[in-house]
């Protein structure tokens, strides 16, 4: 019986030939992770069920990374819980100090995910694991501290919608460009509890960082998760870095789906979402004149080297804008020293950028970056609902690397073609 | 279970910054999320509602992010369940977790208007609306969730599974 990728995972996680959309299954985990603000909950609920020790010390990842480095007292209350239940239960994965990175960047990168692992985690784009060919979803704190007990997770097997990219991509147009392309097409309900499986001959010549943004917001349209079938791109990332064994699964040729969508991405303009819904999209050509306080790169989204050396080469030799507050954020470490051995840093800084540590601090309207009333941000983050990322009469409009960088040096939302004008 | 109360209506797509803005995810103490539930959405609410009524919503409520803090703020303000036409999937499992009633129906989602009074009997799987005088139907509960909510919530339902150490 023929089964795709999603089903193939659940199938084998939880020990049967095969599963059909629809039903229950209560699966073992590879890794639950939680951070600074889910994290408290889930290790109360674990205190209060009676358990004292973890599941597998080392398949418990805490990464505390929104509102650190401690952003005000109570802040500084929960990632110390953190701490101190890391230290207690001797977890391998916990990541403080100056080896923090943004969640979905760093996992990763360092290998504690790889293909065919099941991930639960306590944040909504632990979806962004789908890249590597992972099936990995957002659950609260409750079901993160379950995980944390027992390393099991229920889960109705989810639909997969399919969707299929084809033709030739056009000048700056990126991954982040395609799937605001295709929230923008299904809204923010249009995978509502489905699997999104991205595939076709331009998703194959996507780089692993240029995937991995794609699947970090399959739930901006309300995905269970967002799937890449592992290939050469996928081993050759994975090698090297791989903590333990990977599994390939892909999906059967005649796989089924609740439905195929295919698009002609020879169609597709450089594209923003517009307030305040990720779905509300728009070509940048026809938004006309929308002037930006903050440009914001980074996130778990686009905050990879692929991002910033893309914001790099627009911003080389150029001037921000004086109104415009730049702020650049790598995802981790790794990416914070490639970008000062390549001179990326040096290059922002000159060109009036402010190049922040790995955090997630904006982009949730944390900190390190609020926005006042009136205010208008351009930003490479996931969401821009209302309040997103400060007072609830600012703006967000979500865009790629190339647009948010172009935008900074304009003080309006442009592409870079509107630089050479 | 019987559940009545006033309803407060909110439309489609609510989001979870929208019922907890992220600025206050710095504590995870009930009382505290409370007071700033749906804040962003209507800055006078948590001052209005009282105990016992009944969030109504369009489709996809709690999309977005992840945090338990959204079924917990509203459960902690005294809102007594949220009926919906449908919930965004996370917040979905995160309120069955944390034992907040919701139901969906896209009847009673379209029909029941602000103020309105409703009287919910979630074992037969109806809403009934005392000031319109109609009744709407409620989508069951799959099996296992209510398997979960007799257990007494999905960490009670885990330690009679499996061994905890």
């Amino acid at each position: 019986m023929s089964m795709n990728i999603a089903e193939k995972i659940l199938a084998a996680k939880s020990g049967k030939k095969h599963v059909e959309p629809g039903e229950l299954v209560i699966a073992d985990i590879d890794l639950v992770l939680a951070n600074d603000i889910t994290a408290p909950i889930a290790i109360k609920e674990f205190r209060a069920s009676g358990a004292t020790k973890v599941w597998d010390r080392t398949k418990v990842a805490l990464v505390p990374d929104h509102f650190t480095p401690n952003k005000d007292i109570k802040s500084a209350e929960q990632a110390k819980l953190l701490r101190d239940f890391a230290h207690e239960q001797k977890l391998t994965h916990y990541y403080d100090q100056g080896e923090v990175g943004i969640e979905h960047a760093l996992l990763p990168e360092q290998g504690v995910v790889v293909p065919g692992d099941l991930v639960i985690g306590a944040d909504s784009h632990t979806c962004t694991y789908g890249a590597l060919g992972a099936f990995a979803t957002g659950v609260g704190s409750t079901d993160a501290a379950f995980g944390m007990m027992t390393g099991k997770a229920w889960f109705k097997v989810p639909e997969t919608i399919k969707f299929v990219y084809k033709g030739k991509l056009n000048k700056w147009v990126s991954s982040k460009d395609l799937i605001l392309y295709t929230i923008g097409d299904i809204g923010v309900d249009g995978a509502l509890y489905k699997v999104m499986e991205f595939t076709g001959p331009v998703i194959d010549k996507l780089s692993m960082d240029a995937r991995l943004t794609m699947s970090n917001m399959a739930i901006e349209a309300g995905g269970k998760a967002g799937l890449i079938n592992p290939d050469e791109t996928t081993l050759e990332y994975v090698k090297g870095r791989a903590e333990h064994k990977w599994k390939v699964f892909t999906s059967d040729k005649d796989a089924k789906y609740e439905k195929v969508i295919e698009y002609d991405c020879s169609k597709i303009e450089p594209i923003v979402s517009c307030p305040s819904l990720p779905e509300n999209t728009k070509p940048v050509s026809k938004l006309g004149k929308i002037a930006v306080d903050q440009s914001v790169i980074g996130s778990c989204t686009n905050g990879r080297m692929e991002d910033l050396r893309i914001a790099a080469k627009i911003l080389k030799g150029k001037k921000v804008n004086s109104r415009v507050r730049c702020l650049i954020f790598p995802g981790t470490k790794e990416i914070y020293l490639q970008a000062l051995k390549e001179g990326l840093i040096e290059l922002f800084v000159k060109s009036g950028a402010i190049f922040s540590m790995p955090t997630c601090g904006p982009c949730l309207g944390g900190h390190m970056g609020i926005l006042a009333k009136g205010e208008v941000a351009v930003s490479t983050t996931n969401r821009n609902f209302v309040g997103r990322m400060g007072s609830t009469e600012s703006s967000v409009y979500l865009a790629s690397p190339a647009v948010a960088a172009a935008s900074a040096i304009l003080g309006r939302i442009g592409t870079p073609e509107d630089l050479k004008k | 279970m019987l559940l009545k109360g006033k309803v407060w209506k909110f439309g489609n797509d609510i989001d979870t910054d929208l019922i907890i803005p992220a600025r206050y995810l710095n504590t995870s103490d009930p009382a505290e999320l409370a007071k700033h539930c749906m804040e962003d959405a209507d800055k006078t609410w948590a001052g209005k509602v009282q105990k016992g009524d009944i969030i109504t919503a369009g489709k996809n409520f709690g999309c977005g992010s992840s945090r338990e803090h959204a079924p917990v703020a509203i459960k902690a303000a005294g809102v007594s369940c949220v009926i919906a036409k449908d919930f965004a999937r996370i917040f979905y499992r995160n309120s069955f977790n944390i034992g907040l009633p919701i139901f969906e129906s896209e009847e009673a989602s379209a029909k029941i208007a602000q103020e309105d009074v409703v009287e919910i009997d979630a074992d037969k799987g109806v809403i009934r609306n005392i000031t319109k005088n109609e009744t709407y139907k409620v989508k069951p509960i799959p099996p296992f969730m209510q398997e979960l909510v007799e257990a007494g919530g999905l960490i009670a339902y885990g330690k009679t599974k499996y061994k905890i150490k």
